[in-house]
């Protein structure tokens, strides 16, 4: 099948405006403001079944539908913050087929009543920026963007912001303190962003992925993209595959695909040959998967990957073989959030200083048994007591890599090999 | 003064957000300030702050939480590598120790001219494409991925090269 969302694989020019409006670019954005209701655009993608592809798989039109029409203006900001390891889909979409996202953005503003629309970028993100400001300043010239657009009286502008570094402004209500010009740390919820949002006004906030759906939803129809896909995972995924696979990449694939096909169809197998040890279904927001035949044969959808006590989240699946421990992979990772933590919650600042310290230790060798069991338990007072999901998210590899792997934390062993 | 020397840009900057917005400024300033020197000074703090109508603690503090924006000069380039999960997973702690061994500094520091600065960076979305890193200097940033040591070598001589002609 052709591609739905990575089309420049296809049609290697589709970032040019002419190609992308010879290829049917823009036929959907006008069809909704010359023909479609808002309501009527927001209606078609609940029927679509889409779900956020941020990570927490949110049905996108219900939380469109959350927006209230008693308080103006409405803003629609797009998460382009891809920061969690293992993930680079978002930044493909943007830098190869880029009108498809900002067209989605366009009909998403029109959806929820947003005359401005807000491009938040990681700061990393800079020569990306630059391509959104151009191609965003040709749909301008083009018509596609400013006043009155196709005769209505819908007009919309599109700015990008850009971040500076910080993880924590992935996460929504952190992301629109980032625009208002604050640190990134996130807000006590509720009120969700759909009622008290930037500028403490309604904001739709969704993953540049998500968007770049919604111009096939409206031009193809609902049923049309709910038919591909699982029952309650329609429509097509970026899967970002990273680690020890000989093709990292993305591949675009209907959701179902299994484990099995992802890692030795596309990602043209194991390096080195050797078997598959964990996966991380979702970056180092994962669990840990022991890579064993059932997981394999699990067809990547929401409720599949759930069976593993794991998340589909953002689809970034990154392959471990057994070359390493998976002590040295939770080092890692909490070094990682260790680092991201804004500092807000207490569990979370905390909690992962004292898991670094910890995974330290056992690296170092020293009393591994008792190290290993006081992590855990760091790790499990951090769950449920964080206003955001990052202090959840940094006990999630550590507390399933003890639990799944623990030959891999055993007294006898002085510090794991290396990747 | 920020407005005096970048007159356009600071005023496409303020354009972005709503007039009475105006703090939502202060992250694309603070870029502009590093421009010159790669870091920002108290002077810019100071700058900022009374273009926006807030505290220079308030722009310190911004300064402070996010990674890109730098208080005190390093080299001219800062060569920030990934270590996280997924590129180790592809040789990046080994790819960071070479590039250190080669340019004689240890992961923080500076070459003795002042030019390159090795830093250990979380994930870049790039972690297909490891080895690889970022090149932050006061004009931006650029990504160079699926790297060898050879390639990298070569540009940090063209680095070299191109900062000793700007100065």
């Amino acid at each position: 099948m052709a591609h739905l969302l990575l089309r420049h694989r296809d049609i290697p020019d589709i970032g040019k405006l002419d190609v992308y409006k010879k290829n049917g670019g823009f036929e959907a954005f006008k069809k909704a403001v010359t023909s479609l209701k808002p309501q009527e655009v927001t209606d078609a993608v609940k029927a679509s079944g889409l779900r956020g592809r941020g990570g927490a798989g949110f049905p996108t039109g219900i939380k469109w539908s959350f927006i209230p029409n008693n308080n103006w203006p409405h803003y629609v900001v797009a998460n382009a913050d891809e920061s969690e390891p293992g993930t680079f889909k978002d930044r493909e979409i943007m830098e190869c087929n880029p009108f498809q996202f900002l067209e989605g953005v366009a009909i998403t503003a029109y959806a929820v009543g947003a005359n401005a629309a807000y491009i938040y970028l990681r700061g990393e993100f800079w020569t990306v920026a630059a391509i959104l400001d151009k191609k965003i300043a040709e749909m301008q010239k083009a018509g596609f963007l400013g006043d009155n657009l196709f005769g209505s009286d819908f007009s919309l502008r599109i700015h990008t912001h850009l971040g500076a570094g910080a993880y924590i402004c992935g996460e929504e209500t952190a992301l629109l303190e980032s625009i208002e010009g604050k640190r990134g740390q996130p807000r006590i919820r509720p009120p969700f962003p759909a009622v008290y949002g930037l500028y403490g006004k309604p904001t739709v906030v969704n993953n540049v992925e998500t968007l770049a759906n919604i111009p096939l939803i409206v031009e193809k129809g609902a049923n049309w993209y709910k038919s591909l896909g699982t029952a309650d995972s329609a429509g097509v995924k970026v899967f970002s595959l990273s680690g020890h696979v000989n093709q990292p990449g993305n591949y675009e694939l209907p959701f179902g695909t299994t484990y099995r096909e992802l890692i030795y169809k596309n990602g043209a197998g194991v390096t080195e040959d050797r078997p598959v040890k964990a996966i991380m279904s979702a970056g180092a927001s994962s669990t840990m998967i022991l890579a064993d035949d059932k997981a394999l044969d699990t067809p990547m959808d929401y409720a599949s990957v759930r069976t593993l006590g794991a998340d589909l989240g953002s689809a970034s699946v990154i392959v471990i073989n057994d070359s390493v421990d998976l002590d040295w992979v939770i080092n890692k990772t909490i070094h990682f959030f260790k680092h991201e933590s804004c500092g807000k919650c207490t569990p979370c600042r905390e909690g992962t200083y004292w898991m670094q310290h910890l995974i330290e230790r056992i690296a170092r060798g020293e009393d591994v048994k008792a190290n290993t069991e006081l992590l855990n338990n760091v790790a499990k007072q951090i769950q449920n007591k964080c206003l955001c999901p990052l202090g959840e998210f940094s006990t999630m590899a550590v507390t399933t890599a003890i639990e799944r792997f623990p030959a891999d934390f055993k007294p006898s062993r002085a510090g794991g090999s290396h990747g | 003064m920020l407005a005096e020397k970048y007159p356009e840009e600071v005023k496409k900057i303020f354009a972005k957000y709503p007039p009475e917005q105006k703090r939502s400024a202060v992250m694309p300033l603070l870029y502009l300030a590093q421009r010159d020197e790669g870091f920002v000074t108290k002077a810019a703090l100071e700058d900022i702050a009374k273009m926006l109508d807030i505290t220079s603690t308030d722009v310190a503090e911004i300064v402070g939480f996010y990674t890109l924006y730098h208080d005190e000069k390093a080299g001219k380039y800062r060569m920030q590598v990934c270590t996280d999960l997924p590129c180790a997973l592809r040789g990046a702690d080994k790819f960071l120790q070479e590039l250190c061994g080669n340019l004689g500094v240890k992961v923080g520091e500076t070459t003795p001219d002042g030019m390159i600065t090795v830093e250990a960076v979380m994930c870049l979305a790039g972690c297909d494409k490891a080895p690889m890193f970022q090149v932050q200097s006061g004009d931006g940033i650029a990504y160079h991925e699926n790297m060898t040591m050879d390639k990298t070598m070569e540009l940090v001589a063209a680095l070299r090269k191109s900062g000793k002609e700007v100065k």
